[in-house]
């Protein structure tokens, strides 16, 4: 299992690379602006477009301003294509955010061969998807909501992608997320929805977190490097001239750039900017690379500590092991959206984003080794989970996490391109498992459960196909795009030998990576195929009465309501109700063909029926979708969907296809794939592999297509046509062990145990704490206060007012006397004139 | 033999009987009555001194202007008596206490 144990530098020259060519472009900002303006437009005015114009109006905007979007994202590649390899760069500033001494932070975007690669991704595969939920909203009241959302989504995924700088990118970043809660929880009159909404939005609270701490940590790191202090020797090799410290205030950006010092021409210090940071780390004149890799903090490596922190955001908007909780239950939200922010875009920023950030993680393989392996450890956790559920969107959903796992173990193991690649591939195989789910939920009547479903290769062929293709995909067969970039992934994994954990080498965590990576992928094919057996081979089995745990549609409540209404109204109907979109007729022309075929009498439709769905104006459009459960309860057939899903899923299975051969093994053909060439410039970083013989590489790929081999035939022998009797022995063999698994192995549970009470408990305790202490002192304090306020009082009342009132009174109560020497006769008046007289005389007689 | 001293004995008493008149009397017709007597207790004085003491006239012309201003004041006095029965009903000067507001 050792082939050559030396080391050496597969892919890149050694050579030192220089500063990044940067061609200015004024068009890239039109990229985000469609998606936003679309966002803005059914948001404002949306709902009044809908009852203006119909539904037509919402989706042709919303499709619009992708496929707009999209037209910008080919002429920028174009544009790409055309320049030399290694000055694939183009920017387009818009202006100045912040300036902050030397630091600013623009408005800005960049297209380099990374993010050109996700923003035709992103605006492609989204587009499609757009044109999905046409068809499968079409039963949606609040339908310019979604393509709000959906377009509000893509807008905050493109900053993300396009963000030339952490700001930028951040902005996305949590922008995403808003856009993910806001689409989980699209149903929010369902408890059950609203709260797996908060719950992706809270997990991915920690791991924002971490990103920003991580983030934050970086910025400090680079700007210690620039202010040399006394005392503090790991700088003293490295101190600037001295035009370097002189702190100057700019007035804007321009000044600021230019206040900015340089070495080398390149501009070093703190900086948010991707370009640059990958300029200082890079060219090594800088000093920034040597003086980041000794770099230490309580005795931990600081880009460690970096790269862990910001992996800790990857988990969270990823769903890597420990915040992964959050993603299986956001199938809460409409199928399209798992498809396009839980599938194909959203979950792989983390992704995205250890790629962007390669050069600095390659500068650490203790972070590379944890990211490794935390992805192996995703990988082989989440396939088992998803081994046995019964909900076709959960099981997509845990293939997921785990997908992404195996993209993180690409990303960790220095196979950057590869990690990417997955990604790419993973966005077209798993788009179309998630909507051939979709189109098979719309065809069951929404119904999720597979075990409700069987024989649909009948009704649903288009579908089938694709989903069968699909699943080929992921399960690594050489057909399709699936096979080439996991097996790619794995192959990197076996040979490296650089990881570390701890800070310490650890040369058998790539094989190791390997080992469960490639039992990952058997149980990867083993429950794709499951999911595909139980769904479309066998017998329909939806048609037996069922009402169970699993029929957790939001429309349930209303549909009950609104199906008995029905039932009332139009009681000579029968059991006969129409498919949700068959009222929809009129707005779109597929739906008439598939009324067409429903025509046969077995499904119930007669003209009465027909006539009730036109005269209810479809006003109601919850009405629509209890016509669709209704039917579902009386068991009506699966039909096929209507052609704007059947075409997407044929595109997406077609890109599944194409797409393999951006990355045909160089074993084969001895050049670099041809996405790895076009990566090349941005997935730079030096990562040292085993060199390995190109016989041993064709020996992993046999082991690869024998994984997938073992798994589809396992699941074969179990599951086709639901005859075998094997499973449910199995299960009853296996209760306690089954139902571990089943549940998830408890996660949920525990950290409702470990993470939720604790808090909960914390918060009580610090809610009575409050009550009481805090409370207690603030009453007091207000107590004696109150107190002092009545002291006070009492003086002013008793002491002060008595005074003056007593002067009052005096004066009063003298007034009240004297009033009456004041009679108005003239002889009292007389009186006194002779008394004063008499005093006057009786006074000259005393005194003389 | 009449002294000086009867004079102004007599003098005295019409002028305390006039003060005792003006400052007792409730009708306001006494009163101007009792005013008369204390001018013509002065005047008494004045006839008196004039004999006794100066010699000449001046004192009996004096005497005569205040019997010409005793009339006036009478004039006078009855003229505003009459208002104020006007004014009151009556001419009790218990009554007329008006100045006291």
């Amino acid at each position: 299992m050792e082939p050559h144990a030396n080391l050496q530098v597969v892919g890149h020259a050694a050579e030192e690379l220089g500063r990044l060519a940067v061609h200015n472009v004024s068009y890239l900002w039109l990229i985000p602006l469609f998606p936003l303006v679309g966002a803005a437009i059914n948001a404002l005015i949306g709902w009044k477009l809908q009852k203006v114009f119909g539904k037509k109006i919402v989706h042709r905007i919303a499709v619009t301003a992708m496929f707009a979007s999209f037209a910008v994202a080919l002429r920028a590649f174009w544009q790409l294509l055309h320049l030399p390899a290694d000055e694939r760069f183009l920017q387009n500033t818009l202006w100045n955010l912040l300036t902050a001494g030397r630091v600013t932070v623009d408005l800005a975007f960049a297209l380099d061969p990374l993010s050109m690669m996700m923003v035709l991704v992103i605006t492609g595969i989204g587009a499609l998807i757009h044109v999905f939920s046409i068809g499968y909203m079409a039963d949606e009241p609040a339908y310019w909501r979604f393509f709000s959302y959906l377009n509000l989504f893509v807008f905050a995924m493109l900053l993300l992608v396009m963000g030339d700088n952490f700001a930028v990118m951040f902005f996305g970043w949590e922008g995403v997320g808003l856009a993910s809660y806001l689409l989980i929880a699209f149903w929010y009159t369902d408890p059950e929805k609203a709260k797996a909404g908060m719950k992706a939005f809270v997990a991915n609270r920690f791991g924002d977190f971490g990103f920003i701490a991580g983030l934050l940590l970086l910025f400090w790191a680079l700007g210690g490097a620039w202010t040399p202090r006394d005392g503090f020797a790991r700088n003293l090799d490295y101190r600037p001239a001295t035009e370097l410290n002189a702190v100057a205030a700019a007035a804007n950006a321009a000044e600021a750039d230019a206040l900015a010092p340089r070495v080398e021409g390149v501009k070093v210090g703190p900086t948010l900017n991707f370009r640059e940071l990958r300029d200082q780390v890079v060219i090594e004149a800088t000093g920034v690379k040597e003086h980041l890799v000794h770099a230490n903090i309580w005795g931990v490596s600081l880009l460690a500590l970096v790269g862990i922190l910001l992996f800790v955001g990857a988990m969270g908007k990823s769903a890597q092991l420990p915040l992964y909780v959050w993603l299986p239950d956001a199938m809460a939200g409409p199928t399209p959206v798992s498809a396009l922010i839980h599938a194909a875009t959203m979950v792989t920023a983390g992704v995205y984003m250890v790629a962007r950030l390669n050069f600095l993680f390659a500068l650490s393989p203790s972070a590379m080794g944890w990211v490794a392996l935390i992805g192996a450890l995703t990988a082989i956790f989440a396939a088992s989970i998803g081994f046995f559920q019964y909900d076709i969107k959960k099981v997509l959903a845990y293939s997921t996490v785990s997908q992404l796992g195996f993209m993180f173990i690409g990303v960790g193991v220095g196979a950057y391109w590869a990690g990417v690649y997955h990604l790419m591939t993973h966005a077209f195989f798993k788009a179309t498992l998630f909507l051939g789910s979709g189109s098979v939920i719309l065809g069951c009547h929404h119904e999720q459960d597979m075990r409700k479903m069987g024989g649909l290769k009948k009704y649903m062929p288009i579908t089938r196909w694709t989903y069968l293709f699909a699943c080929i995909a992921i399960a690594g067969f050489p057909i399709a795009n699936g096979f080439y970039s996991k097996d790619e992934i794995l192959w990197k994994a076996f040979t490296s030998r650089h990881l570390e954990l701890f800070g310490a080498p650890v040369p058998w965590l790539g094989p190791f990576i390997y080992t469960v990576g490639i039992v990952a992928a058997i149980g990867t094919a083993f429950y794709m195929f499951r999911s595909y057996y139980m769904t479309f081979t066998g017998e329909y089995r939806g048609n037996a009465g069922h009402h169970d745990e699993h029929n957790v549609d939001p429309h349930a409540a209303v549909a009950a309501k609104a199906s008995a209404l029905s039932h009332s109204v139009h009681a000579d109907d029968g059991a006969a109700h129409a498919f949700g979109v068959d009222s929809h007729a009129p707005s779109h022309g597929a739906v008439k063909l598939h009324a067409v075929d429903h025509a046969a009498p077995a499904h119930g439709h007669d003209d009465a029926h027909a006539a009730h769905g036109h005269d209810a104006g479809h006003a109601p459009a919850t009405h629509d979708d209890a016509d669709a459960h209704g039917h579902g309860h009386h068991g009506g057939t699966p039909h096929e969907s209507p052609w704007t899903i059947t075409l997407v899923l044929s595109v997406l299975a077609a890109g599944s296809f194409v797409t393999l051969f951006l990355g045909i093994p160089a074993a084969w053909t001895h050049t670099a794939p041809l996405l790895e060439h076009w990566l090349e410039p941005t997935l730079l970083a030096e990562v040292p592999f085993a060199h390995v013989e190109h016989v041993w590489e064709y020996v992993f790929q046999g082991a690869g297509v024998l994984a997938a081999t073992i798994g589809w035939l396992a699941a074969r022998a179990l599951y086709k046509d639901g005859l075998s009797d094997v499973p449910a022995r199995l299960k009853a063999r296996f209760e306690a062990a089954w139902t571990v698994v089943y549940n998830k192995y408890y996660v949920d549970e525990l950290y409702a145990f470990v993470v939720l009470k604790p808090s909960v408990a914390l918060a009580r305790s610090l809610s009575r704490f409050d009550g009481s202490v805090i409370d207690g002192l603030v009453n007091f304090v207000g107590a004696i206060g109150r107190f002092l306020g009545r002291f006070d009082a009492g003086i002013d009342k008793y002491l002060v007012d008595g005074l003056v009132n007593a002067l009052a009174n005096a004066t009063w109560g003298a007034g009240r006397q004297l009033r009456h020497v004041q009679t108005g006769r003239i002889q009292t008046y007389l009186y006194g004139a002779l008394g004063g007289a008499l005093v006057v005389v009786l006074l000259n007689f005393l005194i003389s | 033999m009449i002294s000086l001293n009867h004079f102004l004995v007599v003098g005295a008493l019409l002028f305390t009987l006039g003060l005792v008149t003006v400052a007792t009397r409730r009708n306001a017709v006494g009163i101007l009555m009792g005013v008369e007597l204390i001018l013509n207790g002065a005047n008494v004085n004045f006839v008196a001194f004039n004999h006794y003491v100066t010699g000449g006239v001046t004192g009996q012309v004096f005497a005569l202007f205040v019997i010409v201003l005793a009339a006036a004041e009478a004039a006078v006095g009855l003229a505003i008596v009459l208002s104020i029965f006007q004014t009151f009903k009556t001419i009790d000067v218990r009554h007329a206490d008006l100045m006291r507001e």
